[in-house]
């Protein structure tokens, strides 16, 4: 388990100083999220004691993603005079926006899905 | 002996009471959600959003004096976006058998999550700071806030529209894709995750598993495809 974090916060220090010396303007997390992905693939026959001990790690903290938002999320308080002015078209952009994205998605999935000519919908 | 008016000056001044608080909150919110069988409209987050807002209007705490204690939480969140390799990895045999499906769906739906943003907003008159803090909202909420740090946004109002957009996609995936005749799950799974992450995962999971399945992988990858994305779209609008 302290293993297992340590591994993720490593893979977090790795891209955040990838980000900061290539200036890619992608949050260094996410840089670490896909070198931690590309080292698990890389690795799986080897490292047999660390990989369940990152897997710990990683279900714990996923377990409890929400409560990590919500320091956060507190903050808007501060910006209340914002939201109250725009709320209403606020409101609109969200719900429209979900919308639009889940049935663009789903009917590129599927579309895509049929033209390869895969029928089942069990996975 | 001091007053209990002292103690709370006291402990109003130490991180050690906003921790605790934000803990209780979070476990309280949880159990609740539990009860209501994770009802989207009781989101633990929302909810302890909110309850914490209310605590801190009502005694007139400053926002920084929270953030003391509540800091330590608020550090997890790099450390739980790289943990979402974990699952991906787990995931990935079934990612590469439908490889194809997953790629298009992504790209046009991440494209589609964030451009309509851009337009709705600029056709409703949001300003130009609540547009950028808005384009990242269908990333999970640790990587769409870094995404709105880094663009000059406000990452509290992210967390806020990320959240929003979670239980707004989780409460209309179900009755839409039944009314747009979809029946396959991974497909409407794959929607799910990729428009509200999270928490579209964990409605996805109640429906069936396989949309549970590729809901999560959708977040996934989504984090990562949001991420180069909003960059673009912060351009367009001369950001």
């Amino acid at each position: 388990m302290l293993r297992g974090l340590a591994a993720l916060l490593f893979f977090q220090l790795l891209g955040e100083s990838l980000v900061f010396v290539t200036g890619l303007p992608v949050p260094g997390p996410v840089v670490g999220l896909v070198l931690l992905f590309l080292s698990l693939l890389a690795l799986q026959g080897s490292l047999r004691e660390t990989i369940p001990a990152v897997e710990a790690a990683a279900s714990a903290l996923l377990g409890n993603l929400g409560l990590f938002f919500v320091p956060a999320g507190v903050g808007v308080v501060a910006l209340w005079g914002v939201v109250q002015d725009e709320g209403g078209a606020i409101a609109a952009v969200l719900v429209v926006s979900a919308v639009f994205t889940l049935a663009v998605t789903v009917w590129t999935f599927v579309a895509v899905r049929r033209l390869l000519g895969s029928k089942d919908t069990a996975a | 002996m001091r007053s209990p008016v002292d103690l709370w000056v006291y402990l109003s001044t130490s991180p050690l009471i906003w921790l605790t608080l934000t803990l209780c909150t979070w476990i309280g919110a949880s159990e609740v959600s539990r009860r209501l069988d994770r009802n989207p409209l009781v989101n633990p987050v929302l909810t302890s959003i909110l309850l914490l807002s209310l605590v801190m209007t009502v005694f007139d705490i400053p926002y920084q004096q929270f953030f003391e204690g509540a800091q330590f939480v608020h550090f997890l969140l790099g450390p739980a976006t790289v943990a979402i390799a974990v699952p991906l990895f787990r995931q990935w045999a079934q990612v590469k058998r439908l490889l194809l499906p997953i790629a298009a769906a992504l790209f046009v739906g991440s494209f589609a999550a964030v451009s309509s943003v851009v337009v709705l907003g600029t056709l409703l008159g949001l300003s130009e700071d609540v547009v950028v803090s808005f384009l990242p909202k269908s990333a999970t909420a640790g990587v769409a806030m870094a995404i709105s740090a880094s663009l000059g946004g406000s990452p509290s109002l992210t967390a806020v529209l990320v959240i929003l957009t979670g239980i707004v996609g989780a409460l209309i995936v179900t009755p839409f894709m039944n009314l747009m005749r979809v029946r396959d799950y991974a497909a409407r799974g794959f929607a799910a995750g990729l428009t509200s992450h999270g928490i579209g995962t964990a409605r996805a999971y109640e429906v069936d598993e396989t949309a549970g399945l590729f809901a999560a992988i959708a977040m996934a990858l989504n984090a990562v495809a949001t991420s180069a994305v909003v960059p673009l779209a912060a351009a367009w609008i001369g950001r």
